[in-house]
């Protein structure tokens, strides 16, 4: 349900919201239950789409955790899995246009699948061959962001010049639970607010901040702040992905229309560590794992999808190979990556080199070429 | 040609970079109705719209978070920063995100931002309102720092930055806003918005200033004159980067070097600019480089800040100091 209580004569809720508040179309057993307010919107997806997004979430899956080992093996410096979140990030994804546009943090991998990125360009800055895995206007997303929170304010911006242009697309900022406590994304809201600007604050809260429990960043929902500003919100079970994208259509309806933004907490978790460096052992409560991992996204439509008979086993392992074939382009593409040369750091500060780079380029190419072999 | 003061300059500069680009919008605190509390943006929004002259909520982080927005959409955003030492909120915005985004997507996506600061002293202005913040910016690889001494520079050299691909934080002296002079709104015969200019020809120092130390610099360089001293002054007008060409060849000729900034002086422009002139004109120096800044004090209470703030003597005493003659005040003689 779309919680919008705004106007100033209305009450806050007396108590914090519920379970009952959380949009789940999906339950964790893979029953479809009917939602009137919801089902409208996503009355078109047959049994074919929603094994598409299934493909989708076990492609994302699978290169997911082929980072995670290319990490092991010292192919790459770091990785942040993004296991547990597959529906959050495909259900919203998928619901948007080749002409949206998303600004998101470093873990969404799975977004960026969605939104094209080529098997080689996840890895590329986690190997440390470049700062950016893609140039962000050939697929629509913005090089993903490792301060955390700032790219909300660049969603909004960005949507801010889609409204001048009088364009229909959207901005999507997508941030975790402990951005929420950042001041940008405090400032983001205000002026998307007040300028009305067609923004979807897409939160992914995964309960953890690294170590630190979403208890620490909010003491309420964190869908609930938003209509303190005047944002309309929506929670939503982020494991269910046909929840997820009912509500990303719903809140991308809203901004085409001119409404402005809207704000989805996604209640998902992260069954990984915060990155590959982190050690969730020493914070995580086994019991709680548990409990997350029997509300799995995958497993949740693949049982829907056996209960409708949906997928048929010569699907189901054509999905199987496109994974790995996709976890495997991953890692040659990963094997392939060259380093850059010394002297190219000094390219792209400004559009045109600088006659004081310019100075540090030559004297520290003439400091290379006294070595043998020149500046390799 | 028309006269104007430096706000007007700055206004009408504005206004043609408005009329020359459909993307360029402009967005700040104030600068809507009440055309900036400077009156910079005077009439701008009446005759171009809220659409294109934004007034924003008072956050500066979102500002410059907005326009890096409107930049990744292909606008080209000029945000006004109402003064000096508001600006430090944004600073984590236009350090880790304006200043690199061209090098993080390796030349992917420009960020084209204009981002207007008043700044200094000298206007009996409360704490934040007289700060001199460069060398933050200066130091931040990526961003172009300039700042103009007068109106026929200001007038030019903001519609030179807002057509910059690159960032550039654009400083304006707020004490020299109404200072008058001829603008002519031909930009053809003005130098690039990277070069420094010599303002005064002279033969036995060089004094290098940028934006409000600049009309001192002249003033010292004719008082000087009575001394029988002739002191070159060098208008920098970009601090990031530095047109170090310009600043050595006036050195090669004079010897001698006097720089000055309002700002404190450790870790300023100032040292970096004795450091740079000290390699390259080595050979040639006949003093060592000497510096006349602010001191190392946060802004002080507007009855002392005359103090604290370089004036003319303090310019003519560096250049007793840098010519080796006996100290204009205290007698103090370099060995």
């Amino acid at each position: 349900m779309l919680r919008s209580d705004v106007s100033p004569g209305r009450a806050l809720p007396a108590r914090a919201p519920s379970a009952d508040d959380l949009v789940q179309l999906v339950t964790p057993d893979g029953v479809r239950h009917p939602d009137p307010v919801h089902d409208v919107v996503i009355a078109d997806v047959d049994d074919e789409q929603l094994t598409d997004l299934y493909e989708d979430m076990v492609v994302v899956r699978r290169f997911d955790t082929e980072a995670v080992a290319l990490q092991r093996q010292g192919q790459i410096g770091l990785w942040p899995p993004l296991l547990g979140q597959e529906a959050a990030q495909v259900g919203s994804a998928r619901a948007l246009r080749a002409d949206d546009f998303v600004f998101t943090s470093y873990r969404e991998n799975g977004v960026a699948y969605c939104r094209g990125a080529q098997p080689t360009d996840l890895v590329r800055v986690w190997r440390g061959t470049a700062l950016t895995g893609w140039d962000p206007r050939s697929i629509g997303m913005a090089t993903p962001q490792v301060m955390v929170g700032a790219q909300t304010l660049h969603a909004t911006g960005y949507a801010l010049g889609c409204a001048k242009d009088g364009v229909d697309s959207v901005a999507v900022a997508y941030f975790g639970d402990g951005a929420t406590s950042k001041g940008d994304v405090h400032e983001a809201m205000v002026f998307a607010a007040s300028l009305a600007a067609p923004v979807i604050f897409f939160c992914q809260n995964n309960q953890w901040a690294i170590s630190e429990p979403v208890g620490l960043q909010a003491q309420r929902p964190i869908a609930d702040r938003a209509p303190g500003m005047g944002i309309p919100s929506i929670r939503v079970d982020g494991n269910d992905v046909l929840a997820v994208l009912a509500a990303t259509r719903i809140a991308l309806d809203r901004a085409r229309r001119g409404d402005g933004p809207t704000f989805i907490e996604a209640v998902t978790y992260r069954i990984g560590p915060h990155t590959t460096s982190d050690d969730p052992k020493r914070y995580v409560d086994a019991a709680d794992e548990a409990q997350w991992a029997a509300k799995d996204p995958i497993a949740r439509l693949e049982r829907l999808l056996h209960a409708r008979g949906a997928l048929s086993d010569e699907r189901a392992s054509r999905i199987t190979a496109k994974a790995d074939a996709f976890a495997t382009a991953m890692r040659d593409g990963c094997y392939g990556l060259t380093d850059p040369g010394p002297l190219g750091l000094f390219d792209d500060v400004f559009v045109e080199r600088t006659p004081s780079l310019e100075r540090q380029r030559s004297e520290h190419a003439a400091y290379l070429a006294m070595f043998e072999g020149g500046e390799e | 040609m028309a006269t104007m003061t430096l706000v007007g300059a700055l206004n009408s500069g504005l206004r043609r970079a408005l009329d020359d680009d459909p993307t360029v919008v402009l967005l700040g605190e104030d600068i809507g109705r009440l055309g900036g509390v400077f009156r910079v943006t005077d009439g701008l929004q009446r005759d171009f719209g809220a659409d294109r002259v934004m007034d924003a909520p008072l956050a500066e982080a979102g500002m410059m978070g907005v326009a890096v927005g409107l930049a990744y959409r292909g606008f080209r955003p000029v945000v006004e920063i109402q003064f000096d030492g508001f600006v430090y909120p944004a600073l984590d915005q236009l350090v880790t995100q304006v200043a690199r985004i061209h090098y993080r997507t390796a030349g992917a996506v420009r960020m084209p931002i204009t981002v207007r600061i008043p700044y200094g002293g000298g206007i009996g202005a409360v704490e934040h309102h007289s700060e001199s913040p460069e060398a933050y910016f200066a130091h931040t690889p990526g961003l172009r720092v300039v700042t103009c001494a007068n109106p026929q520079d200001a007038h030019t050299m903001i519609r030179q930055a807002i057509a910059c691909d690159d960032p550039v934080v654009f400083l304006e002296p707020k004490r020299r806003y109404w200072v008058k002079g001829e603008v002519d709104e031909d930009l053809a015969l003005d130098p690039p918005l990277d070069r420094a200019r010599v303002v005064v020809e002279g033969a036995d120092v060089t004094l290098a200033a940028y934006g409000p130390l600049v009309v001192t610099a002249r003033d010292a360089a004719l008082a000087a004159l009575d001394e029988g001293l002739s002191v070159e002054v060098v208008d920098l007008r970009s601090l990031a980067p530095l047109d170090l060409d310009t600043l050595e060849a006036s050195v090669r000729k004079t010897g001698r070097l006097v720089v000055t900034h309002e700002a404190q002086r450790t870790g300023g422009l100032g040292a970096e600019i004795a450091a740079s002139i000290t390699d390259r004109c080595f050979d040639v120096l006949r003093a060592a480089p000497v510096r006349v800044t602010g001191f190392d004090t946060p802004y002080p209470a507007s009855k002392v800040e005359d103090h604290f703030l370089p004036d003319l003597d303090r310019l003519l005493d560096a250049v007793d100091r840098v010519m080796g003659r006996a100290h204009s005040l205290t007698g103090w003689r370099a060995s």
